[in-house]
């Protein structure tokens, strides 16, 4: 190809598993090519690779001919590359004006000119609709919405012959979403080559002129955007993959455990009900910022639900006010980040593991029994099969996989009726995942009600006994085992976010606080 | 990660290095003034720096406390001072029997740390902040209570500081090692301190884990206000008055006497025990630097210099340890270093 202006041969990455597997892809001048794939799919590892976040491992790329190997993000955008980043990375303590042009202040003498600076911003607002904002806004007095939009006018005013968007309107209204289509549009005349990452296929079918879709790393395929309906994407997205078998099913079922009734709490949970009974393990699916983690602190008083009720164990309903409540009332969670919300990193295997459930320990005026405890600990250890040198180990010291099972351990020794798991394999490698895939199945079998989110349908599928699909905060089907395919359950993901114009109503709706990455960067 | 052990400590090794390394420095510091000195050596000194220290040792349990679930108490000095007023009032111009005096003076100090501890829970405002007011606020009550005046008390407390005889130990020292006794206790061996530990390193975690944390933070700052009315009851007798404007900067020294223990300023970590050999450290300092006749800046210069180097050797003792231990296998199997 003579007239590609970005060319990728044999593009791989991987960080604990492949995440980009020999991608090759040709940008031309003029053409807006968008990126579909599931979660993970190596979207956004792609992207960045192009904006110069992160070396691949192995493959080429040039850009106008010549060898393109930026080693910095900077390095990218002195060559025309810029990238506008899924996660936000504006500055919230500066001014609007100060965060566009942070890197290449207009100084004098060593002083930041001011009239100048503002004049600039003015004008690099107004390209992306926002002539309404005063320059010396401070950042964080800003709409998510209108933050995403400061960032593109960001990548708006550097010069630009590739520009790579990471799902800009994610948090963008309508309006917004049309004013920045048309300045994709004016640069795109003016011949740069735009990279847009997006799963709102109705949105990528009005702006794009091919598609790309990834799976598993590779690009699948590449096609014309008129060439691509819905079906098609989905069926490209999720190939064809022989279900495994090595997980149990069929476990015996006893009476209603859990049981969620018209959940609500802001619009990432939505008039949200679904019952789980012992012994089995229900799956919750969905997009990235969905909804599924904020449905499960919901429930679980990690978050206080507006509306609805949870009642557990045949306990009348009751909208849990803190974990604690929750888990007096015999519910666990395992949550979505173990480092930051599960675990004590500096601290001990056996004080992580105790942690909560100190009473079998404790004798009279609050004093511990420790040898008890580390006895009890070492037990947990071999049930969860912790690998690990001695309890007195901080468990930041452990593998990904054994960190979770400390985690996982802590709450097992409980005996829930109900455990709630929050991406529990992420940053796990195959062998923890398969350990941690056991504990799950012998708390079921133990007869408590496990609920798992996952981002990984193939987990999923693999697991449960029924999976519910959330989208756009509301549940919108529930499959049984047997009745789901890959193809059906991301449909039905997108389901919620169908007839709106291709995008999102609410700025607000935007994972504000809890972006998750699409990628195993772990 | 290899295999599965499950080895069972049965002594905190590390720990008693710890220890065990304050105890070198202070046998140090005694070394260098005796060196530089003809009377340092002497068991008046012993005497003067064991009986001075009761005090500071009091301030220096809470706060160590406070430090291990991420906060800080700046207060204790001006509530210190608080109490002692009560205290002198109390037994002066209210002429109430010791015992319903000290009661007073307790509970004063104990609703100081109930403010200050339910602010920063109830409110979640940064016990930084909280503790900034209650230092301002406990000491404009102090000049309310006392008129400004000191209020001498004279024999009715003096006891309490006086060498018991045959012991060399006052009464008051007596009452703070019996603080610093139980203060590590409860850190280390109750519910209560785990949950301090573990607050302090991670409360999201805590919470998550199903566990209150905010009873367990209150009572941590009620337990410093108590320490500091223990402070003022050894303060007062030492003194044999209640002065409105004792304690001024207190709670630095407090704050140093922790840190040069190895107490973590971010929470999760810290001793009471090495705190107590924090606070020896600071008294043998000063008295040492008085008996080799050293003038007050340069005392202060000097202590200034010790508090920032202990913590320096503390939180590298680690990666210091670590290249010796390499050092040694490499000399040992006679090979060269090579970096």
């Amino acid at each position: 190809m003579t007239d590609s202006l970005l060319s990728i041969r044999g593009l791989c990455k991987s960080y604990a598993a492949p995440v980009l597997r020999a991608v090759d892809l040709d940008l031309r001048g003029g053409e807006v090519l968008a990126l579909m794939g599931a979660n993970g799919a190596g979207k956004s590892t792609l992207a960045r690779i192009l904006a110069g976040l992160g070396p691949p491992d192995s493959g080429a790329m040039s850009l106008g001919g010549e060898p393109y190997r930026p080693g910095s993000k900077r390095a990218a955008e002195a060559l025309g590359v810029q990238i506008v980043q899924q996660e936000l990375t504006v500055l919230p303590t500066l001014t609007v004006a100060e965060n566009l042009f942070l890197d290449r202040l207009p100084t004098r003498w060593g002083l930041v000119r001011f009239g100048e600076l503002r004049r600039r911003a003015r004008e690099a607002l107004a390209r992306v609709g926002l002539e309404a904002i005063d320059p010396e806004t401070p950042t964080s007095r800003l709409g998510v919405g209108e933050r995403q939009l400061v960032e593109i006018a960001g990548g708006l005013t550097r010069s630009c012959r590739v520009l790579i968007l990471d799902e800009p309107t994610a948090a963008l209204t309508s309006p917004q979403v049309d004013r920045l289509f048309a300045e994709v549009a004016r640069l795109k005349a003016e011949g740069a080559a735009i990279v847009y990452v997006s799963h709102r296929l109705e949105e990528v079918r009005r702006l794009a002129d091919r598609i790309g879709v990834l799976r598993d790393g590779r690009l699948v395929a590449t096609r014309p955007a008129s060439e691509m309906d819905l079906d098609e994407a989905v069926r490209l997205m999720v190939g064809s993959n022989p279900s495994r078998d090595q997980v149990r099913h069929g476990r015996a079922l006893g009476d209603v455990v859990l049981s969620v009734r018209n959940l609500s709490r802001g619009d990432r949970v939505r008039d949200v009900s679904f019952d789980v009974r012992g012994g089995e393990v229900v799956g919750i699916s969905g997009l990235v910022g969905s909804g599924r983690t904020e449905l499960l602190r919901a429930i679980f008083g990690a978050d206080v639900a507006e509306s609805g009720g949870v009642s557990v164990a045949g306990a009348s309903p009751r909208r849990f006010r803190s974990p604690r409540e929750a888990v007096r009332a015999g519910l666990g969670m395992v949550p979505e980040d173990r480092k930051t919300e599960g675990l004590l990193l500096p601290r001990s295997i056996r004080l992580n593991a105790t942690l909560g459930r100190l009473g079998p320990f404790t004798g009279a005026l609050g004093f511990l029994n420790q040898r008890k405890e580390r006895t009890d600990v070492v037990a947990t250890a071999e049930r969860v099969q912790l690998a690990y040198a001695s309890t007195e180990q901080p468990v930041g010291q452990l593998s990904g996989g054994n960190q979770q099972k400390v985690l996982v351990g802590r709450w097992l020794e409980r005996r829930p009726r109900v455990m709630l798991f929050d991406e529990p394999t992420r940053g796990v490698d195959v062998a923890a995942k398969f350990a941690l895939y056991g504990v799950i199945d012998e708390l079921a079998a133990g007869g408590a009600g496990v609920v798992v989110v996952s981002s990984e349908v193939e987990e999923l599928m693999l697991i449960c006994d029924r999976i519910a699909v959330v989208s756009a905060g509301r549940l919108v089907e529930t499959f049984a085992r047997g009745e789901w395919t890959e193809e059906k359950l991301l449909a039905a993901a997108f389901r919620g976010y169908a007839g709106e114009g291709g995008s999102v109503a609410g700025s607000d709706r935007f994972p504000s606080t809890r972006i998750q990455s699409t990628d195993y960067t772990d | 990660m290899g295999e599965a052990k499950a080895k069972r400590p049965g002594f905190d090794w590390r720990g008693a290095g710890d220890v065990l390394g304050m105890l070198v420095v202070l046998a140090g510091l005694a070394a260098l003034f005796g060196r530089f000195s003809d009377h340092f050596w002497s068991v008046q000194t012993v005497k003067t720096i064991v009986n001075q220290s009761a005090d500071l040792t009091a301030l220096a349990v809470g706060m160590t406390l406070v430090l291990v679930i991420a906060g800080i108490d700046l207060s204790v000095g001006s509530v210190m001072a608080l109490c002692g007023a009560v205290l002198g009032v109390a037994m002066v111009d209210w002429d109430l029997p010791l015992p319903v005096a000290l009661l007073l003076c307790l509970a004063t100090g104990g609703a100081c740390g109930l403010i200050n501890g339910f602010i920063t829970v109830h409110w979640s405002i940064p016990s930084f902040i909280v503790t900034l007011g209650m230092l301002e606020s406990a000491r404009g009550a102090t000049y309310l209570v006392t008129r400004s005046e000191t209020k001498y008390v004279g024999a009715r407390v003096e006891w309490l500081s006086h060498p018991i005889a045959g012991l060399g130990a006052s009464a008051s020292f007596l009452i703070a090692l019996a603080m610093v006794v139980l203060g590590h206790v409860l850190l280390t061996r109750t519910v209560m301190g785990r949950y301090m530990i573990a607050i302090g390193t991670n409360e999201e975690a805590v919470r998550l884990s199903g566990v209150n944390p905010n009873p367990t933070k209150l009572w941590t700052f009620v337990i410093s206000g108590l320490c500091a009315a223990a402070a003022a009851v050894f303060q007062v007798s030492r003194v044999s008055s209640a002065d409105p404007n004792a304690g001024v900067g207190l709670e630095l020294g407090a704050i140093a006497a922790v840190v040069i223990g190895g107490t973590s300023l971010m929470g999760g970590r810290g001793s009471v025990l090495r705190s107590f050999l924090g606070v020896l450290v600071i008294a043998v300092l000063q008295t040492g630097l008085d008996h080799v006749g050293a003038s007050e800046p340069s005392k202060r210069l000097i202590s200034g210099a010790v508090i920032v180097l202990a913590v320096v050797a503390d939180v590298h003792r680690g990666r210091w340890a670590g290249s010796a231990r390499k050092l040694a296998g490499r000399l040992r199997r006679g090979t060269r270093p090579s970096s």
